[in-house]
């Protein structure tokens, strides 16, 4: 038994927003009670969550563990430490691995891997086509089985529109969210980051923001003509945004993510500094502008970080050669209290929603503090001043941009199945 | 004013005092380039690391000449013969160089950027010999010194670039060089290498405009900086050479409607016939032999400021400031760090 007590409980899914103690019984929660109504159980824990908040586990629904076949950029193990760092109960693991999730067998090895080894929650995502290659469909019902909760050839789009289109058919009837990295490959061929006034500066090639619109537009039209439900990864551009947005008003089921980074930053921000190259590249001002306002009204349906973790020696090149991707697990609350909430853009509920019952309902699964749900928690600080400092992190990598920024807000406790598997000292 | 280059690695952080004195530093080396002997000993004894990560016979040979010149030895790392084809990475292979104990390192590299990456690991001064297609600070300086002479200034020019600007790291050197001194640019080539961001590109208030018509880019020009059409660019985005040549060719005809005493400069090495007609490239105005000359002299004033000159001795003009740091202080070079 845990209660959690003195805490300002946030629950979107109840639209909650008050003082409550919260007892946890074994892997759930066992009662919700206003503040100082529950007893302490005799022999339990009791975790004083005074001037914190509470909230649901944290999902993250776009996230790479390198597990199989990258060990020695990350782990299940490592990565989920540092996700659990960052206030999160779920993580959702693209299946670039190597090999490619993309069969049952290799489903079943994370899975397995995750209950030996992880700190959180992993929630795998298949693969939609064999080795995520745009010709085979994957054995996309075996994985189901076996445990994926979306499809997706991340780390490059489903290559053709027609096996986009089987796809969608397919996991309509599967029941499986399509997740989409947009992005037309021959406008973006050989580019290292968003095409404008600083790529052209600084001499690096340059993809334009319709390199993902052009794909976010094709694949709004094969979700209308199939009726699947489409997830777009990482949306980046306004013009991106602005096919989601018709998409929802046609009442397609259309949703998307945005990463911390492209909240947070923009593409005049690049130096060759690796650590500010990932892909989609960082984008115009604009975009930004349009992303934060999505954020706010609903457009955007979840936060997920995007944390690609790359070790050192592959990271420490040339910013033409270095790997797209960055962490984004630890300090993913902290940027969106600083961009959101400290700016008055956002409330936090809404904050709140869109790491919460935002990506979950992208899934299509529940996500709320009530008797007999997972007691997977979110505890965090809307204050707490701290420097991140990426050497402290357990991840087996080091590629962040915001390695020594100082924040206002910080995970405290995280409560995974009723366990704490992270408390800030 | 006070120099305290630590490396060279754009000319877009350096102020036009800074350029000024830069050019200043190359007359000297001027003169010597007409004397029978022109040897000195000024580098004795130091070591100039030339690393050539990417194909370049001119530049090479030119930096190799400037540290001979001043009788300091070179190191050569060419790429096409080295462990950078056996997958060895960019950080090991410098610090390999780099534990070879020569006092600075040239680098060419086809990454824009790789230079001051390099610069940020190493101790030791880093000459950016060309970087992808960022800049050519060395090119810049020369073609800089070569107006001045031919022109008696470098200020307030009309100078028109043709070419493909969007891939040149010789374009933006001299854009934010002369844009840095009042000159007025017009950029000029087909509408895929001449992108409407490089108008903003330049140091504040620079007025840079771009045509598609060469009468229109050549009317009033003071200066004309033909851009050596490259053969792999022609492929990105297919272009037909016939259609470069009938459009944009600087040839004689062409060249009267710039300004009558308009120089010619084209940074080598030249596609006759192809972006330069030969009557212009071997005409009057032409000043494609005095900029290899020039360079020379240039990169001789590089390597002598870089690691002939302990900031105290720095020459006569620096002498006054009293205030020389020793040349490690990264801010005066690395302004856009």
């Amino acid at each position: 038994m845990l209660l959690i007590k003195n805490g300002r409980v946030l629950d979107p899914a109840s639209k909650t927003d008050g003082a409550l103690d919260i007892l946890l019984d074994g892997e759930r929660i066992s009662q919700l009670a206003p503040a100082g109504k529950i007893a302490a159980p005799p022999g339990g824990e009791v975790l004083d969550a005074a001037g914190l908040v509470v909230a649901p586990g944290f999902l993250d629904i776009h996230v790479h563990l390198r597990e199989p076949g990258q060990e020695s950029s990350e782990t299940i193990e490592s990565g989920t430490r540092s996700a659990a760092r960052g206030g999160f109960t779920a993580v959702c693991c693209m299946p670039n691995t190597r090999p490619v999730n993309d069969n049952a067998a290799v489903t079943r090895f994370i899975l397995d891997r995750a209950k030996a080894a992880a700190s959180v929650r992993v929630w795998p995502i298949g693969a939609a086509s064999v080795g995520s290659k745009g010709e085979a469909i994957a054995e996309i019902a075996g994985m189901k089985e076996a445990g994926i909760v979306a499809v997706s050839d991340d780390g490059k789009p489903i290559a053709t529109g027609k096996l986009t289109r089987q796809v969608m058919d397919y996991c309509r009837s599967l029941d499986l969210p399509v997740i989409e990295h947009a992005e037309d490959v021959s406008l973006a061929a050989g580019a290292v980051m968003r095409e404008g006034v600083t790529s052209t500066r600084l001499g690096l090639s340059g993809m334009p923001a319709a390199a993902e619109a052009v794909c976010v537009a094709r694949d709004v039209q094969l979700a209308e003509l199939t009726g699947a439900r489409l997830h777009i990864a990482h949306l980046s551009a306004k013009a991106s945004l602005e096919q989601v947005r018709w998409a929802k008003q046609r009442g397609l089921q259309v949703t998307c993510e945005v990463t911390p980074h492209h909240f947070t930053l923009i593409d005049e921000d690049v130096q060759y500094d690796s650590r500010f190259k990932m892909n989609p590249p960082l984008a115009a001002r604009e975009d930004r502008e349009a992303l934060l306002a999505g954020l706010a009204d609903g457009t955007v349906d979840a936060i997920a970080t995007d944390h690609a973790p790359h070790e050192p020696a592959l990271k420490d090149v040339e910013f033409d050669k270095a790997p797209f991707g960055i962490l984004g697990f630890e300090t993913a609350l902290a940027l969106a209290l600083e961009q959101l909430v400290h700016t008055g853009r956002l409330s936090l509920m809404r904050m709140v929603e869109l790491f919460t019952t935002g990506p979950a309902r992208v899934l299509g699964i529940q996500r709320k503090l009530a008797p007999g749900e997972p007691a997977d928690l979110t505890i965090f600080s809307t204050g707490h001043a701290w420097t991140y400092n990426v050497n402290d992190s357990p991840s087996k990598s080091r590629n962040s941009p915001f390695d020594g920024r100082t924040f206002k807000g910080a995970p405290m406790a995280t409560i995974v199945a009723g366990r704490l598997v992270y408390r800030r000292k | 004013m006070t120099h305290r280059f630590r490396d060279l690695l754009a000319l877009e952080p350096l102020s036009a005092a800074e350029l000024s004195f830069l050019l200043e530093q190359s007359r000297p080396f001027q003169e010597i380039q007409r004397h029978p002997l022109k040897k000195l000993a000024t580098l004795r004894g130091k070591t100039v690391a030339l690393a050539f990560f990417e194909n370049s016979t001119r530049t090479r040979i030119s930096f190799g000449a400037a540290a001979a010149r001043l009788g300091a030895d070179t190191m050569n790392l060419q790429a096409e013969a080295s462990s950078v084809k056996k997958g060895e990475s960019l950080l090991d292979t410098v610090h390999t160089l780099d534990a070879m104990k020569p006092d600075c390192l040239v680098m060419r590299h086809a990454a824009s950027g790789a230079p001051e990456f390099v610069a940020r690991h190493l101790e030791i001064p880093v000459v950016n010999a060309g970087d992808g297609t960022h800049e050519h600070p060395s090119q810049g300086l020369l073609d800089a010194l070569t107006i001045r002479d031919r022109k008696g200034r470098i200020e307030n020019l009309n100078v028109t670039i043709l070419g493909d600007i969007q891939h040149s790291r010789v374009a933006r050197s001299n854009i934010h060089l002369l844009g840095k001194f009042g000159c007025r640019f017009t950029l000029c080539g087909p509408a895929m290498w001449v992108p409407q961001e490089l108008e903003k590109i330049g140091p504040p208030g620079a007025v840079i405009r771009r045509t598609a018509r060469i009468d229109e880019a050549l009317d009033g020009a003071d200066v004309i900086i033909v851009l050596r059409v490259q053969s792999e660019r022609l492929h990105e985005p297919a272009l037909p050479l016939d259609d470069y040549v009938l459009l944009y060719q600087l040839n004689a005809e062409r060249l009267r409607r710039a300004r009558k005493d308009a120089i010619v400069l084209h940074p080598g090495p030249m596609n006759r016939g192809i972006e330069i007609s030969p009557e212009v490239a071997d005409g009057p105005q032409s000043c494609v032999l005095e900029q290899v000359t020039n360079g020379i002299a240039v990169r001789m004033a590089i390597l002598y400021l870089l690691i002939g000159t302990p900031a105290e001795e720095a020459p006569q003009t620096t002498a006054s400031s009293g205030e020389q740091t020793p040349a490690k202080a990264r801010e005066s070079t690395h302004a856009s760090d």
